[in-house]
């Protein structure tokens, strides 16, 4: 293959081609092969003749109630880290605080946003659980009784509070940039104008950030959708989000259909993907301002 | 502007409590093994526990297993792209992304349906067999971050000029990439290589559904097991990421200049 004298020969096109062949097998075999699989599967009855049996299958009870529970969860806890999370990119990048606080929130971002998994479950059971240091310290100090208020971390509720921890960080990292893009001249402009500081987030900031808010809702929500780790260690089985289900179907076929399973695999594709899209989308229409 | 920036610490401050409550809670709650007194027993147990020896120690050679195969797999790619393909760098762009949006456990159940006894790789009809699909299914996991390292790594670096000025003395592909690329990403493939490490020390969905001895099924059982191991072994994961974290920064800092300027 070494090209011999000063100028390297052009490779003919073709094997120019054969340079990424490694990646692009790697990628087929673990990454397109495994998803038109299932996709495909979606679509197939055990004989192998198209139908859509199975997706319609998706519409018993109990998957149904999954479903609601996981759009519920990925839709409330984007929301509420979005939410947040504009609220903390916003204080760090405008609020006039030191610039190492904004420095310190970014890094801190950056790692907790990949906390999600087991350990960050066993940190919630250890500060909101039942002992937790929250818990304790509540009945001690201040004599609330944070169970007989109807508080209880392995709920719908704890998963929530257990999910905001990853899902602001996330937030905070991809709206800080989009906050950074909103230019000092338009406050001062509609200052000049008379607008006060809430006219100015709601008529000028606001419409501004709108297409990087909402795509950052997308992919917040993706984000939990798709989410199972955290879950299963701090609720065991005991919350079905879709995930779950699709985690005890692979484990023992327990919706007794094998490829009821696929049909579940192919919807959280369809519903992450979509919400993915979302993102790319907005993503782009937002570029135009922060240019 | 003394009201707003009044909120901003507000806000700061409550955005602190909720992100190092857990933390503290955690560290407070693996001292508590011993009743009345703070004491680092769950450590002991932890660290003395064989079963955490063996399972920690398949997660760390998983771990490099799958920096080894990403890097191999990763370098090649993008300077190839560069030299030769930028039009497709949209492209493989794209595809590097695909893990972050299908999730992983959709993946493995994939993996599972396509590469069982019956098929035409039956990757999980073997120990070694389903070790190499769990390394190659990190690799996948890992892919957005390692090809983002290495991407903006080699953005400095004037890779034509570098592979030409090779060619003209005779280098071969191998000697190009080995000698002259890889130098020149180093810093980038150690953060590839560094993030990497923390995605699959603690990994437990592809792990689990694929039935090998990990350091995160590990940490499940002992969930369901035990009281005060459980919070000793999040703080030892959170040490880890941390420690990989922080490594990355530390690496970025020392070597400014490999540094990607956009």
């Amino acid at each position: 293959m070494t090209a011999k004298g000063a100028v390297p020969r052009p490779a003919p096109p073709g094997l120019a081609w054969l340079g990424i062949a490694p990646f692009a097998l790697f990628a087929l075999l673990f990454l397109v092969l495994p998803t038109i699989k299932i996709v495909v599967a979606a679509f197939r009855t055990p004989e192998g003749s198209f139908t859509l049996a199975n997706i319609a299958g998706l519409a018993t009870p109990s998957i149904v109630d999954a479903a609601f529970l996981s759009l519920k969860l990925s839709l409330l806890t984007a929301a509420l880290g979005g939410l947040f999370g504009l609220l903390l990119a916003v204080a760090i990048t405008r609020g006039g605080l030191p610039e190492w606080l904004r420095h310190a929130t970014l890094s801190f971002s950056g790692v907790a946003s990949n906390f999600a998994g087991v350990p960050l479950a066993f940190a919630f059971i250890a500060t909101f659980g039942r002992l937790g240091l929250i818990t304790v310290l509540a009945r001690d100090w201040l004599g609330i009784n944070l169970a007989a208020m109807g508080f209880n971390l392995i709920s719908f509720t704890g998963l929530v509070l257990t999910y905001l921890y990853f899902q602001l960080p996330l937030m905070i990292l991809i709206i800080t940039p989009a906050v950074d893009g909103l230019k000092r001249e338009w406050q001062e402009a509609a200052h000049t104008l008379g607008a006060s500081d809430a006219q100015y987030w709601r008529m000028v900031a606001l419409p501004v950030l709108w297409p990087s808010l909402l795509g950052s809702f997308a992919l917040l929500f993706a984000n939990a959708f798709g989410a199972v780790a955290t879950a299963m260690a701090l609720t065991g089985s005991a919350l079905s989000i879709i995930p779950i289900m699709l985690f005890a179907q692979i484990r023992g076929d327990v919706l007794q259909d094998p490829h009821l399973g696929y049909a579940l695999a192919f919807g959280m594709i369809a519903v992450t993907g979509i919400a993915n899209l979302i993102y790319i989308l907005l993503r782009v229409r937002a570029e135009r301002w922060l240019k | 502007m003394k009201r707003g920036k009044f909120w901003s610490w507000l806000a700061a401050g409550t955005g602190a409590l909720f992100f190092f409550l857990p933390l503290i809670g955690t560290f407070e709650f693996s001292l508590r093994a011993r009743r009345g007194i703070y004491s680092f027993d769950a450590y002991r147990s932890v660290l003395s526990d064989p079963q955490f020896h063996a399972t920690f120690l398949f997660s760390i050679v998983m771990a490099l297993l799958t920096i080894a195969v990403g890097v191999l797999i990763v370098t090649p790619t993008v300077f190839w792209v560069r030299l030769k393909l930028p039009k497709l760098r949209p492209w493989v762009e794209f595809v590097t992304l695909l893990p972050l949006v299908i999730p992983p456990i959709v993946l493995v159940f994939g993996y599972i349906r396509l590469y069982n006894t019956s098929s035409v790789l039956p990757l999980t009809g073997s120990t070694l067999g389903t070790d190499l699909l769990l390394v190659l299914g990190y690799t996948t996991l890992a892919l957005p971050y390692m090809y983002r390292a290495i991407d903006t790594g080699l953005r400095t670096v004037d890779v034509r000029t570098l592979t030409e000025a090779a060619q003209s003395l005779g280098a071969g592909w191998i000697t190009i990439l080995a000698r002259l690329i890889l130098p020149n990403v180093l810093v980038a493939v150690l953060s590839g290589a560094l993030i990497t490490f923390a995605i699959v020390i603690g990994e437990y969905v592809l792990a689990v559904l694929l039935n090998r001895p990990a350091f995160g099924p590990y940490m499940v059982w002992m969930g369901s097991n035990r009281a005060y191991e459980p919070a000793a072994l999040a703080v030892i994961a959170f040490a880890i990421t941390w420690g990989c974290m922080g490594l990355i920064q530390l690496i970025a800092r020392l070597a400014p200049h490999t540094r990607a300027k956009s």
